[in-house]
């Protein structure tokens, strides 16, 4: 019997919910001088890591995350069917370039800050399908390295405005398993692309934000859920500008997320004491959010049913010379114990 | 030696201005660090061109000459007597000529600071 999964316009629940077995998280020192330094499984104590250049470093740290959520899972690298993982380099190198020499077969995610759910969900349909047993997702991201690619040589030494957000030095992986004990993906929402027609680079939470909300509602109306189905509902990474404009744009469509909802760039940085601005962004955020802060209060059932939506700013440095806007998608999951 | 204190203070003073101005620009405007660096210097051609940025640099010295704007200057004062000696083509030659020890100087110490010195994250 064929059992169709999709609820809705564009929602789906997993007729076998899918196992997080395993999650790592390796972050770099700002991020260590943040509020969640204790959930993370190791703070770097330089951006280089012994690396030559930031690439290189970080590719060092999505490969060392990537084998430390293998290893805590048990299950041998041979057992491991699929690995999907995406950063925000050019081509996806720092992914690429790690992951080399892991030996798993390799699909190469890309939807900017939204990469890490895109792999959650894209995974748990290979596993909910009976296409594979065992997954590996994973993203990462380095200030150093995306302020050379998105905005300014470093070397400039230029300021950065108030809007813009603070691109997270870290990487979080997960495994992904047929059979265990929780927490669970149970029902996903993939996002389009929406445009609100922003262009300036430095303001990414309000070109995501209307992504978020398109996402965030369409997931509701699918599924028949209300905000307070969820203990928490978590986004990354709209920042506090971005997260505002959601608060503001759901509450105008009749959801009140307010008491439950956070967003990984708000939680990651203490912004008056590190000056980070709008907040924290970039793959590695809601990756080594998840993995490291989010998972382990799952797994303590301090929360039972989470909605995780990440959202994305598809832009690069090439079509921002050129004038154009920023496109913005948003993937949800839920996940429950 | 004698120190013009007088003078130290007004090229502080106007210096700091020409600066003041500047950061206003990044905190209130969409403008991009490269685009007000870019505007500095026109600024300063155009002043230059006219005839009235050499009053600030009288009245201020190095605290009109030493930022951007001073960059700008430069090259329309460079090409302004390179064409009254040389013709049309010192329109072309003039500018870089007068800017010529700026110019080298900033590739050549950043060539030797890129040598010497490692890059790093920035405090905030």
């Amino acid at each position: 019997m064929i059992i169709i999964k999709k609820v809705g316009k564009q929602s789906y629940i997993l007729s076998n919910p899918v196992n997080i077995t395993s999650t790592a998280a390796i972050v770099g020192p700002k991020e260590k001088e943040g509020p969640l330094h204790q959930y993370f499984d190791q703070c770097l104590e330089d951006e280089f890591w012994g690396e030559k250049s930031w690439e290189s470093a970080e590719s060092k740290i999505i490969k060392e995350t990537a084998n430390m959520a293998v290893s805590k899972s048990g299950l041998a690298t041979q057992e491991i069917d699929f690995c999907l993982a995406g950063d925000l380099l050019n081509q996806c190198i720092a992914s690429s370039f790690g992951l080399r020499e892991i030996n798993i077969p390799f699909l190469g995610m890309f939807g900017a800050c939204s990469t890490f759910v895109e792999g959650l969900l894209v995974g748990s349909t290979f596993i909910d399908g009976d296409f594979a047993t065992n997954i590996l997702c994973g993203a990462s991201s380095h200030f150093c390295s995306a302020e050379k690619q998105f905005r300014f040589p470093l070397e400039l030494g230029n300021q950065r405005p108030p809007s813009s957000q603070w691109t997270v030095t870290g990487s979080g992986c997960a495994v992904l398993t047929k059979n265990g004990t929780g927490p669970y993906i149970t029902a996903y929402t993939p996002g389009k692309i929406i445009d609100m027609g922003i262009k300036d680079a430095n303001n990414m939470g309000a070109a995501m934000a209307g992504a978020a909300l398109d996402t965030l509602v369409t997931h509701f109306q699918d599924t028949g859920r209300s905000p307070n189905y969820y203990d928490a509902i978590f986004t990354g990474d709209l920042g506090y500008i971005g997260k505002d404009i959601l608060i503001d744009l759901a509450s105008s469509k009749g959801y009140n997320i307010k008491s439950n909802y956070n967003d990984c760039g708000v939680m990651i940085f203490d912004k008056e004491a590190q000056d980070t601005h709008s907040g924290g962004s970039g793959c590695g955020c809601i990756a080594s959010v998840f993995s490291g802060y989010i998972y382990k209060q799952l797994q303590e059932k301090k929360y039972k049913k989470i909605l995780l939506m990440a959202t994305g700013a598809l832009m690069n440095s090439t079509s921002s010379q050129q004038g154009e806007s920023i496109p913005g998608i948003a993937h949800a999951v839920s996940i429950e114990i | 030696m004698n120190i013009d204190w007088m003078m130290l203070l007004k090229a502080f003073c106007v210096g700091g201005i020409i600066c003041v101005i500047g950061q206003i620009l990044i905190d209130k405007t969409k403008l991009t660090p490269a685009r007000i660096l870019v505007a500095y210097v026109t600024l300063g051609a155009i002043l230059g061109g006219l005839g009235i940025y050499k009053y600030l640099i009288d009245f201020a010295g190095c605290g009109a000459t030493v930022p951007l704007t001073g960059f700008g200057n430069l090259l329309s004062k460079g090409v302004i007597s390179e064409v009254s000696t040389n013709g049309v083509i010192g329109a072309f030659t003039g500018g870089i000529k007068a800017a010529a020890g700026g110019i080298s100087a900033a590739i050549f110490f950043g060539y030797i600071a890129s040598l010497i010195s490692k890059p790093k994250i920035k405090k905030q």
